[in-house]
């Protein structure tokens, strides 16, 4: 056992946060620090940056510009990246589809896609829940019916991240209605989100943002090529990228800094003759968030430190439930903290109100979602009761 | 960073753990903490003949020249089985001012007693009203030429009563803390001892005008050093805890899949299975945190801090998987027959040693404007 980093993780880390507060555009770190929207440019100038420094895929493939770090230099990458206020590659494209094309695809598909996916040449969405196949993603309905060499695609998704900025989707499509399990008559398709029949609505969510989307199929033909992996295997190759998902999903340096921001909210709000900070009650809230923090932190590094034979530790199902509460705990911190300004969510740039309270209530309602996505908390505690306990 | 163990330490964990699982795999906890001394000196014997006793203490002095590793390993293996032996108590607290302060003809006497287990010695420091103070408190020390006596009263003393001798903390004329060394059998000393919830012992010790031996060298205020024995100590109650813990979940999860009600086992309802669940998240967020307060201490770094946020964590854990445990067994977890509820005594006698989870928030959340945010790498 052993606290410190090896001298060699040492220097990784150090060459890391230089590159992310010396080299990475201040103007995008400025705006994810004050929680501002990210443009589509942002989000694309940002990820050409990482992947131009090799720091856009590391998981990958060495040959499709991965590196062969180990789980706990990729662990450092992230935070590292999250602590700069760096925004982490396109999870769609780099976490999701990437992998799975890497792992499953043709020849010819990794030759035309993992490139132009690296770099954000393609913007990738996500095509899984469907209104009818949230939690239950294997009772989704949309259907792919082969059609010589075309699929011909009908049906809907929705909660599509993005949807609006994507080039592509990836798509799980029901291909074999008759299958015994529901889970073997299921393929994963790629095309293009400007193929004639394809068609979204914007839902606005409780922040006022445009974040997700429904999106409509009506008979969209998708090239037979555009099948990854074998027809019908697709329940498989979506495991593998939900499992991908949730690896990392714990979001330490994402919280730490919230908790920090809070903390220098209150230090400045004065409260009688003292300080918000100073106050009793909410200095001990915020002790124990960063406790509990700390205890998160240590468990993603346990996962990372054992996780070197490729099996994941069984603690790891740890991190997504307990990350996602304790983001949502510290977004429910900065609302505190800023008390009555919260209310001002959508002031304009004329107010008195400082930018900081201004978005943190939006931020907060948003980040409900941290615990419904990505295999909902209630999904984690089947899976720590079944897989780990039993149960 | 490395969580694992290294060979020699897999080795002792194996060792211990067949030791303990012999003496406490079935039902001898019950027996054995229903007579006097409250636990077994055969198995004490067999920890000092295997080396555990002397773990932290230099060669010179006896010991085994080992680290906090070692004791927190030892300490999660008692935690498991409950082992009601005075582990922490003697070699930890008591021995670790022993080796922190004592002259050398202490150390070599005393450590050597304590690792070859001949002798039972015991930090007598708590007093009522006293609240985890790192000071002693109305135990006043009178010093005449070179010797010094003790007057007034330490309760709860764990293991008082079978305590070979003490390290008491005292205040001295100048309003000082020292710490003095007093033997069992001292003229003045009366001890009434007393069975604790969860199987242990505990006891008044009087003092009236008691004959004892200055700790190390005269002078200075050994508050710190208290303190830092105390956070060593919380550190291996921490890791005692994890133990207590983890085999309280394992109970709990066999006895869903084995206790039948409405026609089918337990398991079959998803009200129960979801606590199950959050108890094991308590859990290893608790292993986390007590694994890495003992790597600090191991490091040599800020051990009073470290052994805090181990405090604050494992004693929500604690309460968290204690009373969960008992609620999914049922009436038989109140029971004295069945083990599960002990675990649950064991785990709240721990949580108010040494300090509990909100004194150790009440502490933390002083210096919470002292950092941006806490790295735990440095």
């Amino acid at each position: 056992m052993r606290l410190q980093l090896s001298p060699e993780d040492q220097s990784f880390r150090e060459e890391m946060r230089t590159f992310f507060t010396r080299e990475f555009p201040e103007s995008i770190r400025d705006a994810v620090k004050a929680h501002r929207e990210l443009t589509r440019d942002q989000i694309v100038e940002s990820q050409r940056v990482l992947n131009k420094a090799g720091l856009a895929v590391p998981h990958w493939p060495v040959e499709y510009g991965g590196h062969d770090w180990t789980p706990l230099q990729r662990h450092i990458w992230h935070e590292e990246m999250q602590a700069a206020y760096v925004p982490a590659p396109l999870a769609f494209n780099t976490s999701m589809v990437g992998p799975v094309i890497a792992a499953f695809g043709t020849q010819e598909q990794k030759d035309r896609f993992l490139p132009a996916t690296a770099n954000l040449d393609i913007w990738w969405c996500q095509g899984f829940s469907e209104p009818e196949a949230g939690s239950d993603l294997a009772s989704l309905r949309t259907s792919a019916v082969r059609e010589g060499d075309e699929f011909v695609v009908n049906g809907q998704k929705t909660w599509t991240t993005l949807g609006q900025h994507a080039d592509w989707i990836f798509c799980l499509v029901r291909t074999d209605p008759h299958a015994v399990k529901k889970q073997r008559g299921i393929s994963f398709l790629l095309f293009p989100m400007d193929s004639p029949g394809v068609t979204l609505r914007p839902i606005e969510l409780l922040d006022g943002g445009h974040e997700v989307n429904e999106v409509f199929f009506e008979d969209v033909r998708v090239p037979a090529e555009n099948l990854v992996g074998e027809e019908n295997r697709g329940w498989d190759y979506a495991k593998f990228l939900l499992g991908n998902e949730r690896v990392g999903v714990a979001p330490v340096g994402h919280v730490k800094r919230l908790v920090a921001e809070a903390k220098r909210h209150a230090g400045e709000i004065t409260v009688g003759d003292s300080t918000l900070l100073a106050d009793p009650l909410l200095a001990a809230r915020i002790a124990e968030l960063e406790n509990d923090l700390l205890s998160l932190e240590l468990t993603a590094l346990r996962v990372v430190a054992n996780s070197a034979d490729g099996k994941p530790h069984p603690a790891s199902s740890v991190l997504k439930l307990r990350g996602t509460e304790l983001q949502q705990a510290a977004t429910e911190l900065l609302v505190d903290v800023a008390g009555p300004d919260s209310l001002a969510s959508f002031a304009t740039e004329g107010s008195d109100v400082p930018e900081w309270a201004r978005v943190v209530t939006p931020q907060y309602l948003n980040f409900r979602k941290a615990s419904i996505y990505g295999g909902s908390n209630e999904v984690q505690r089947t899976i720590i009761a079944g897989t780990i306990l039993g149960l | 960073m490395d969580f694992s163990y290294d060979n020699e330490q897999t080795a002792l964990r194996e060792a211990v753990a067949g030791l303990l699982t012999k003496a406490y795999g079935g039902d001898e906890r019950r027996t054995v903490t229903r007579s006097e001394p409250g636990f077994d000196e055969a198995t004490w014997g067999r920890l000092a003949e295997m080396g555990v006793l002397g773990l932290p203490f230099a060669e010179a002095d006896g010991g085994m020249g080992a680290g906090p590793v070692e004791v927190a390993l030892v300490a999660t293996e008692m935690g498991k089985v409950l082992a009601p032996e005075p582990f922490v108590e003697t070699v930890v607290l008591a021995g670790g001012l022993i080796a922190a302060l004592g002259t050398e003809t202490q150390r070599t006497e005393l450590l050597t007693a304590i690792a070859e287990g001949t002798s039972i010695v015991v930090l007598a420091h708590a007093e009522p009203g006293l609240r985890w103070s790192p000071s002693a408190g109305s135990v006043t020390a009178e010093q005449s030429g070179d010797s010094w006596t003790l007057t007034g009263v330490k309760e709860p003393v764990p293991h008082g009563a079978r305590a070979d001798s003490f390290v008491v903390s005292a205040r001295t004329a100048d309003g000082a803390t020292q710490l003095f060394l007093v033997g069992g059998d001292a003229e003045g000393l009366t001890r009434t001892g007393y069975r604790t919830h969860d199987g242990g012992r505990a006891a008044r010790v009087a003092f009236a005008g008691t004959p004892a031996e200055l700790l190390g060298e005269a002078g200075g205020d050994r508050t710190a050093d208290v303190e830092r024995a105390l956070a060593m100590a919380r550190i291996a109650y921490a890791n005692e805890s994890v133990g207590a813990m983890d085999t309280a979940l394992a109970m709990t999860s066999e006895y869903l899949t084995t206790r039948k009600q409405f026609g089918v086992t337990l398991n079959k309802f998803q009200a129960l299975t979801f606590r199950a669940a959050d108890m094991y998240v308590s859990l290893e967020l608790a292993r986390s945190i007590a694994l890495w307060a003992t790597m600090v201490a191991d490091a040599g770094g800020d051990v009073v801090l470290a052994a805090d946020r181990a405090r604050l964590t494992t004693s929500r854990a604690g309460r968290h998987i204690g009373k969960e445990a008992i609620q999914l067994h049922g009436g038989i977890g109140v029971t004295a027959e069945y083990k599960v509820g002990h675990y649950t005594s064991r785990l709240t006698a721990i949580d108010h040693q040494l300090g509990d989870g909100d004194w150790a928030l009440g502490r933390l959340a002083a210096g919470v404007a002292g950092h941006e945010s806490v790295d735990p790498l440095s």
